[in-house]
């Protein structure tokens, strides 16, 4: 297929979604609480990897067409560590939205939190990574577009703009898709869409001590300066009763954790005995046969 | 609203391709059978597409009583927001007090689009469903006796990357949704002549407008069907020869399995590409997992870390996928996997 590479004039104003997630790779027994639950302060704080892939699919689109790049994230200050570093690959501006009232939010809660937070800077384009690995459920993506009322192509790969259009390769499981989405539209991208592009020394200088600074200050002021926008729920016309606990219509009603985790699994003894005895639990818990 | 949960009934999403059912229909109409019979409630498949009325017969014969049919030549291929919509009308048309997906690329995209505009739950990739009390603790702290409320979906998924298991559950939005991992659940066997009602509705997508077209699809074809495979036996460099790989597929036909392998034993050329497991290969999360000889490098374990259960061979004690393992046996493979078949067949 010809590469299509027109744009349109003005570039496109991208919104990217990033999220700081505990990183489940290294989760031991020290993250693990008495009760079940996950102590989160134990585990390394990472950028959600495939949140890094769309903020590249965004940065392309800008190094490709014009236009801006600008990150939203969602979650306590010490988010500010993720925001800092879009900032140091080339994102324009980013933001940070942090308030009590979002604590305890499921999808749906935050799907509509970060939706007003998107709608406040009238995006022509949105990039979100396909899922979180804390949770891995792939639905805040689709559920910000439902509610911003934008195109949504999920599992993105591939994306070329034609003016109002964009023109996009999307894995559908069974293959390869390619449509011509009108905008605005909302993306969840994956990791074939290609690794997130280096920090650039420069910027990083510039922003290694950005920190949280109220959004209607900072745009007021010199908007180029190293800051990051701090916005509350008020601040993006979320309303308290779709927020946090109150927003959110799933409850957790159990958590086992699962005991063989992180390295701990159960040994088998390579003998007759020791693999009958296997054979025979995962009979009984109907995993074969 | 005051639900009534003894008259809804529970749905499932008969997704098709190209006129064409996958087993994921069949194993959620398994699953919701269990469901819709503990609620003494129907099983209706919601089958959406454009000339796909005779489908209708396959779902009754997997175990379905209805099938609500909405066929629309706008329907013909998956677009996110024209499935979405006309899903939507047909919750609010008939009330389903349950409604499940498969967690495939089209569940995933369609589940919570739905879910969003209809403002209820929707928990991921599930790989049990049952049905059961709530006790809603959260008045008890004022002093309030905790509220007990009966014949809720008990979603159970693993989280945070397979660290935990959580049971969810969303008592008060109407309906309860939820994707279920692919090859989790157990279809029925097929009941041959087995009829349902048929139910035909209006797509109610005159005058929407659909931003996006589709404007070509390349679909993967492949004998082997990996995805799809309830046990996967999968073999690495530690496998040694193409010859040996064949004690793997003898593994997997006692299972009834699949046989895949990481991309080193591609390379070495003891299996077909279309086997490869991991980043560059498919991702797969079947019921079973057995890793044979496979080290475990990063993008292999991407492509099948969520699957329910793993069980690691390995000489080596020290290789990366124990960590990952929920079953692990330092051995060799070639003295361990003719123990697992005899175990398997005696």
């Amino acid at each position: 297929m010809k590469t299509l590479n027109t744009g349109r004039e003005g570039g496109y104003n991208c919104v990217v979604c990033i999220k700081q997630v505990p990183d489940t790779k290294k989760v031991s027994g020290d993250a693990m609480k008495a009760d079940g639950t996950i102590n989160r302060a134990a585990l390394p704080a990472i950028f959600n990897p495939e949140d890094k892939n769309a903020l590249e699919a965004a940065l392309s689109v800008k190094e490709r067409y014009g236009g801006t790049v600008t990150a939203i994230a969602m979650g306590l200050p010490a988010a500010c560590e993720i925001l800092r570093e879009a900032l140091m690959c080339g994102a324009d501006r980013a933001y940070l939205v942090t308030d009590r009232k979002a604590a305890g939010s499921d999808t749906l809660a935050t799907s509509y939190i970060l939706s007003c937070a998107v709608k406040r800077f009238k995006p022509d384009l949105v990039f979100c990574g396909r899922q979180a690995i804390d949770g891995d459920t792939a639905q805040t993506g689709p559920q910000i577009a439902e509610k911003i009322d934008f195109a949504a192509v999920t599992y993105l790969e591939k994306i070329d703009m034609e003016g109002d259009y964009a023109i996009v390769t999307r894995d559908i499981g069974t293959g390869v898709e390619t449509d011509k989405v009108k905008l605005p539209a909302l993306f969840t991208v994956t990791e074939k869409f290609g690794e997130l592009r280096p920090l650039n020394v420069r910027r990083v200088m510039k922003y290694k001590n950005a920190d949280l600074k109220p959004a209607a200050e900072f745009e007021a002021g010199d908007t180029s300066a190293a800051a990051i926008g701090q916005l509350s729920c008020d601040d993006i016309g979320a309303v308290p009763e779709r927020c946090g606990f109150a927003g959110s219509p799933t409850n957790v009603a159990k958590i086992v954790s699962v005991v063989l985790a992180g390295g701990d699994y159960k040994e088998v003894e390579p003998t007759d005995e020791g693999v009958k005895a296997l054979v025979d639990e995962l009979v009984a818990d109907h995993t074969i046969g | 609203m005051e639900i009534d949960r003894t008259k809804g009934e529970v749905w499932v999403f008969a997704e098709q391709e190209d006129g064409v059912l996958s087993d994921v229909p069949r194993e959620l109409l398994g699953k919701g059978r269990e469901l819709a019979d503990t609620l003494g409630v129907k099983l209706a498949a919601v089958l959406m597409g454009a000339g796909v009325e005779p489908l209708s017969k396959e779902l009754f014969e997997a175990g379905a009583d209805k099938v609500h049919l909405v066929d629309d030549p706008a329907l013909k291929v998956f677009r996110s927001k024209a499935y979405r919509h006309a899903f939507v009308e047909l919750i609010k048309e008939c009330g389903p007090q349950i409604v499940i997906f498969g967690a495939t690329h089209m569940g995933r995209d369609l589940a919570p689009a739905v879910a969003s505009q209809l403002g209820c739950g929707l928990t991921a990739d599930c790989t049990e469903l049952q049905i059961g009390e709530f006790t809603d603790k959260r008045g008890a702290c004022q002093g309030a006796e905790p509220k007990v409320v009966p014949g809720v979906l008990q979603q159970i998924r693993p989280a945070f990357g397979g660290n935990i298991i959580a049971t969810i559950v969303n008592p008060y939005n109407w309906p309860q949704m939820a994707t279920v991992r692919e090859g989790v659940m157990k279809p029925l066997e097929r009941m041959p002549g087995r009829t349902g009602e048929l139910v035909k509705h209006d797509s109610k997508l005159d005058g929407v407008e659909i931003p996006v077209e589709v404007l070509e699809i390349v679909r993967r074809h492949s004998s082997i069907n990996l995805k799809g495979s309830r046990i996967i036996v999968a073999g690495g460099a530690g496998v040694g020869s193409k010859e040996n790989f064949k004690l793997l597929h003898d593994l997997a036909d006692a299972l009834g399995g699949a046989v895949g392998g990481s991309r080193a034993a591609v390379d070495l050329g003891y299996c077909e590409h279309e086997r490869q497991i991991g980043q560059t290969g498919v991702t797969v999360r079947p019921a079973l997992f057995i890793s044979c000889g496979i080290s475990g490098a990063v993008q292999h374990l991407a492509g099948m870390q969520d699957s329910a259960k793993i069980i690691a061979i390995n000489t080596d004690k020290d290789a990366p996928v124990f960590k990952i393992a929920h079953y692990g046996i330092v051995g060799d493979l070639n003295v361990v996997i003719p123990k697992m078949i005899k175990a398997i067949k005696g």
